[in-house]
């Protein structure tokens, strides 16, 4: 009866304790009788980028998945601004692998579908699709198929409809795979950009630990086989550096070789 | 491109002819009128009218059955393809139908229902279903996991997820097998006309073949399979107009 008056105390009187828009909570998963996550447990602090970085297989887009909502854990729960997830919702956008693009669809109407899905009346879904269409740098495109665009086009459609729906949350699987060396470069420099103008919480998850180090706020480590966090790196001192010259700086280096360090035990 | 396809077209279309012509002149076969003939006969059966009479007979069956097929055809695919218990249950019918000796059963449907339109809309049925069915369920069953998966992030209801990701996602399968299965319902529709009782067209190629009027049978054979690449024209307009972006052009573009 006493500890929470203790802690209502603390709370108010020295820094507020950090606000974070997704918290995962002892989350476990298995497939059949593969345990892909066990008991892992992960805080995502408001408008930063956290990384979820690992050897592959080791259930980084498991774990996405189940804070998207699109897969159900076995025990343990997720909440999204303090709401506990049951399926997905308005308050999370997914950027897919794959772009998930609709192939008869033009780039508006691709776009434009999460809207469309949302009942927002076609001349306003437009308006507001062609706005971001715009924002990715796609403009004249809108009436193009997505088999006329390069991979990388088509991955800013896809982001373009992720942020058409303004949620609080962008989930992302590993987006920049599927696209060339120059143009995962500029859309790197491009997400650092998008996170520090939009005031949204970014969920990134990626094979590259370059990629990961560079971009990032708050890197969790996975190790697999089952699942847990191994390590939590917030590689701060990066953050308020010149972009251009992160790729130069020491601390930069560092980070990317205690990183791999502490997984090359693990891929084969 | 557009008129270089054309005139593909109208090439192919030359040389076959030509074919048929030549093959008429040498002859192949007494019974084997040149093109110039049947094309004669052809004039003079739409002159005097006969031939459109046959067409109001023939496009009865045909189209009640053809439009049978392709609706319950494609919903027996949708549903077949979305559960596999309705898989296990009706999928077997579907390759049975297609497997099975048609003109071997006509009599019993004959005996079933009669020589009247029922008979002949079932035999075009036979015909054009199970390519239907069997396409759309495929097609269903292969849609990319990631788009419905996309769907269901962007809070897609089920219904949504049905019309506006599985069935465009599946329709150039489901047309494909529309043109298959419309094709074997205009065979289908002659069939019925040859085997039950000769009426329309069917009526026109039996009676010309036994008063050895043969440019006249040709004529009428040339006339249904004229109408049948008209409709399946038509038909890849309808979806080259429905799913603009499913079209892909050639590998060799």
């Amino acid at each position: 009866m006493v500890m929470p008056q203790i802690k209502e105390v603390l709370g108010s009187e020295e820094t507020p304790k950090p606000d974070n828009a997704v918290v995962a909570r002892g989350i476990s998963k298995t497939y059949g009788d593969v345990e892909a996550l066990k008991d892992l447990t992960l805080e995502f602090p408001r408008g930063q980028l956290t990384s979820l970085l690992g050897p592959s297989g080791c259930g980084k887009t498991t774990l996405l998945k189940i804070i998207a909502g699109l897969l159900e854990p076995n025990a343990g729960e997720v909440e999204v601004n303090g709401k506990p997830v049951t399926g997905p919702g308005p308050d999370r956008a997914f950027v897919f692998q794959d772009f998930a693009l609709l192939p008869w669809a033009s780039v508006i109407r691709n776009v434009a579908f999460a809207l469309e899905l949302r009942g927002v009346a076609k001349s306003e879904r437009e308006a507001i699709a062609e706005k971001y269409i715009a924002d990715v740098g796609l403009s004249g495109f809108e009436k193009s198929y997505p088999h006329q665009l390069s991979g990388g086009m088509r991955q800013r459609v896809g982001l373009a409809r992720a942020l058409s729906v303004d949620a609080d949350v962008l989930l992302m699987d590993e987006p920049f795979s599927a696209v060339d060396e120059q143009t995962r470069r500029k859309f790197q420099e491009d997400l650092l950009n998008l996170v520090q103008n939009e005031n949204k919480t970014f969920i990134f998850v990626t094979h590259s630990i370059e990629e990961a180090v560079y971009v990032s706020d708050q890197i969790a480590i996975l190790l697999p086989r089952p699942s847990r966090v191994s390590e939590i790196i917030r590689p701060t001192g990066l953050r308020n550096k010149n972009v251009d010259n992160i790729r130069r700086d020491s601390e930069y280096l560092d980070i990317v070789d205690s990183i791999w360090a502490s997984l090359r035990s693990y891929v084969e | 491109m557009k008129s270089r396809s054309f005139w593909l077209k109208i090439l192919s279309a030359t040389v076959l002819f030509g074919a048929w012509q030549v093959a008429g002149m040498i002859p192949v076969s007494y019974a084997f009128p040149t093109f110039f003939e049947s094309m004669a006969a052809l004039v003079r059966l739409a002159a005097d009218g006969t031939l459109f009479q046959a067409y109001v007979e023939t496009l009865r069956p045909l189209v009640v059955g053809v439009g049978i097929s392709a609706v319950f055809g494609i919903g027996l695919g949708l549903w077949i393809g979305l559960s596999s218990r309705f898989d296990w249950l009706f999928s077997p019918i579907f390759i049975v139908m297609q497997a099975a000796p048609l003109a071997a059963l006509i009599p019993l449907l004959v005996m079933a229902y009669g020589i009247g339109l029922t008979s002949k809309v079932f035999v075009v049925c036979i015909m054009a279903m199970p390519v239907i069915v069997l396409n759309t369920a495929g097609a269903v069953r292969n849609t990319p996991s990631s788009i419905k998966e996309m769907g269901r992030s962007f809070l897609a209801s089920d219904t949504e997820i049905i019309l506006k990701i599985i069935i465009p996602a599946a329709s150039p399968v489901i047309f494909s097998g529309l043109r298959l299965g419309i094709s074997a319902g205009f065979i289908g529709a002659i069939l019925a006309e040859l085997k039950i009782t000769p009426t329309g067209v069917g009526d026109i190629i039996t009676y010309s073949r036994s008063i050895a009027d043969y440019p006249a049978m040709y004529a009428a054979i040339f006339s249904i399979i004229l109408l049948a690449v008209l409709f399946l024209n038509l038909l890849e307009r309808l979806e080259v107009y429905l799913f603009e972006g499913n079209v892909r052009g050639y590998a060799s573009d």
